[in-house]
């Protein structure tokens, strides 16, 4: 009832106030200022002395990456200045992107980037029609295209060997095939961590520690170097497919654990309503359960999924050529001058750059699937 | 009796609403001599209680008592160890498909509302219908509408639990038992995470339920209610029914010292 029109008041009415704007003091950017960069003596100390190195580094930084950089040309000859020699990433761009993949099926590759971009843009817009089932098709569908496409010998394609993958392209499927599997890998074994079934719990145990517990190094190794000595003569598989399986082992393993945290974020009480409205285990846990769960540790899962975009480049030690691979087999060729900086500040940026997009979507993401306030 | 009546302001409930009914002879709950155990622990002992088709009982005692072990019991959110239960005539044993189909025909409303906060208002109250009964969307929509109509709040189906009141989250969640057009309700002290303010909304909806001829199983400490619409009221104490009456008898003559006791503990002031 509300208080305004009790009969038994008496007449006085309440009338609530209505809400005003905050003074102005609290806001606008030199209010800002004053809170973040002088709000006391050793702020004031610090803020000018992150100016002074700004003033120190940046001018240089500018200087060295545009100013005096040599951006055209096609040999060290063409880099006669002090600045960096982006001639370099430009000549070697096509061996960064497709390593030794062979110049005239390199539109394959092509035509797989293309799409990873038309599942992957529509994903950051909002609203963008179609795009669930785009993720769906780059899920399930895109990779088994891919890798027709990058395999070939099918549909008259000349089969390309994996040995020749390389570049940005092998750093891609490395982890694109890492993320798409480890995630569901990973959900079945925090499911089976949590089972009331002895046996499913003790293997899930077993495997995550057992994956957790040793280095991707030395999985990789025994991947490519241990493995085949198990295997009967005659028995071989390919070295990128072990890499893979050992990648993704190894991730599932981190997964789960991230998502255990999340499955134990789950109040009781929606297990309990769940199951007092007659859904059975696998519908109570793929309705009630994950989508809160994997909602709530989206910044693990994410964190997880850059990690292992960056690991990828540990396979260079089992001698496939990902993108760091071939921007250092590059730099030690002699008919270049030292363009060690500009090779690693380019492979530095490539990596960022997707790293930075992944945080940016988890961000979007956990906007979109904020629902109201927790209780 | 006169303390009685003056400190049970009956909070309206009655006026307007016609909660005469017949009680059938069908049984729908029975358990029999029931234990159950956490670890040592006794928690239920002996418990032997008749629920028939239309009934409303309402179950009280101190908290502790096991009054919410035992109504969880009938669902096998809890598990009894020794004894029978058989509900709508089926016998709670380990068999999951059992358990599954019981559960189908008993709604629960739980204390701090559970709404899955995920889905929205009207998806928290189809999903059950869909998933579990095979029934098409359009259908089980528009019957969630019209019990969101009946709970008085179908303003707020495309909303998230998240955005709702205490009051209006206990609602959707009695809309969402109902969803399941189930034959039992139990009520696991439905109005105890509520505000003062938020009670009587909830407490209005389950009269309207009652009225409507459900049979009920309210685990509460509202009084109030227990007298306006119970057909008996069970009085646990130390895991054991200490007495069960009709409301008329419980709070005028309770028969044992130890029901006489609380009811003066909880109707002082």
């Amino acid at each position: 009832m509300p208080a305004t029109d009790h009969p038994a008041a008496g007449g006085e009415t309440f009338r609530p106030l209505p809400p005003r704007p905050p003074p102005s003091s609290t806001i606008g950017p030199l209010r800002w200022a004053r809170d973040n960069l002088f709000s006391s003596p050793l702020n004031v100390m610090l803020t000018v002395f992150g100016l002074y190195l700004a003033w120190l580094i940046v001018p240089y930084l500018v200087d060295w990456a545009i100013l005096s950089a040599d951006f055209t040309g096609s040999t060290w000859d063409d880099c006669p200045s002090d600045g960096a020699c982006w001639v370099f990433v430009g000549a070697r761009l096509d061996f960064f992107i497709y390593g030794h993949y062979p110049p005239a099926e390199r539109w394959r590759v092509d035509i797989v980037f293309l799409l990873l971009a038309v599942v992957l843009v529509p994903q950051f817009i909002p609203r963008c029609p179609g795009r669930l089932w785009l993720g769906v098709f780059g899920l399930t569908l895109y990779p088994v295209i891919t890798g027709a496409l990058l395999l070939g010998g099918v549909f008259g394609l000349e089969a390309v060997e994996t040995g020749s993958w390389g570049g940005l392209m092998l750093t891609l499927v490395l982890s694109y095939v890492g993320i798409v599997a480890a995630l569901p890998i990973g959900i079945l074994l925090a499911l089976g961590r949590r089972s009331s079934m002895p046996v499913i719990r003790s293997l899930c145990v077993v495997f995550i520690e057992l994956w957790r517990g040793v280095p991707l190094i030395s999985v990789l190794f025994m991947a490519s170097v241990m493995l085949p000595l198990f295997l009967p003569d005659g028995v071989n598989f390919d070295k990128l497919l072990r890499a893979l399986i050992g990648i993704v082992m190894f991730q599932s393993a981190y997964m789960a654990e991230v998502i255990r945290g999340g499955l134990q974020g789950i109040p009781k009480g929606q297990y309990e309503a769940a199951a007092a409205l007659g859904l059975g285990y696998w519908r109570a846990t793929g309705l009630i359960i994950l989508p809160q769960a994997l909602k709530m540790v989206i910044p693990g899962i994410v964190n997880t999924f850059i990690s292992l975009f960056k690991d990828t480049t540990l396979v260079l030690i089992i001698g496939l050529f990902d993108l760091l691979g071939t921007v250092q087999s590059s730099i030690v060729d002699p008919a270049w001058g030292p363009v060690a900086v500009e090779g690693y500040v380019f492979a530095a940026f490539c990596f960022w750059v997707f790293c930075f997009g992944m945080s940016r979507y988890s961000q979007t993401l956990e906007r979109k699937l904020h629902t109201g306030h927790k209780r | 009796m006169t303390e009685i009546q003056s400190a049970q302001q009956p909070r309206a409930l009655v006026e307007g609403h016609d909660l005469s009914h017949q009680v059938g002879a069908e049984v729908m709950v029975q358990m029999t001599d029931m234990n159950k155990w956490y670890g040592p622990f006794h928690v239920l002992r002996d418990i032997t209680l008749t629920v028939h088709r239309g009934e409303r009982i309402v179950v009280c005692g101190p908290s502790g008592s096991g009054k919410s072990t035992m109504i969880r019991c009938i669902n096998r959110l809890e598990e009894h160890q020794t004894g029978r239960i058989t509900v709508d005539g089926i016998e709670l044993t380990d068999d999951v498909k059992k358990i599954e189909i019981i559960r189908r025909e008993v709604g629960m409303v739980f204390q701090h509302f559970n709404l899955f906060p995920h889905l929205t208002v009207l998806e928290n109250c189809v999903l059950a219908p869909i998933w579990v009964r095979k029934e098409p969307r359009r259908q089980a929509e528009e019957r969630a509408m019209a019990l969101l109509e009946r709970v008085k709040i179908p303003e707020q189906a495309k909303k998230y639990p998240g955005q709702l009141s205490g009051g209006q989250q206990q609602r959707v969640a009695i809309a969402r038992a109902l969803c399941m057009t189930p034959k039992l309700m139990l009520f696991d002290e439905p109005t105890s995470a509520l505000d003062p303010e938020m009670i009587k909304e909830v407490l209005d909806t389950m009269v309207a339920l009652a009225e409507s001829g459900m049979t009920m199983v309210c685990v509460t400490h509202e009084m109030g209610f227990a007298k306006t619409v119970a057909d008996r009221v069970v009085f646990m104490d130390e895991g054991q029914i200490v007495e069960q009456a009709p409301p008329s008898d419980f709070f005028a003559n309770p028969r044992s010292e130890r029901t006489r006791l609380f009811l003066s503990q909880i109707l002082k002031h």
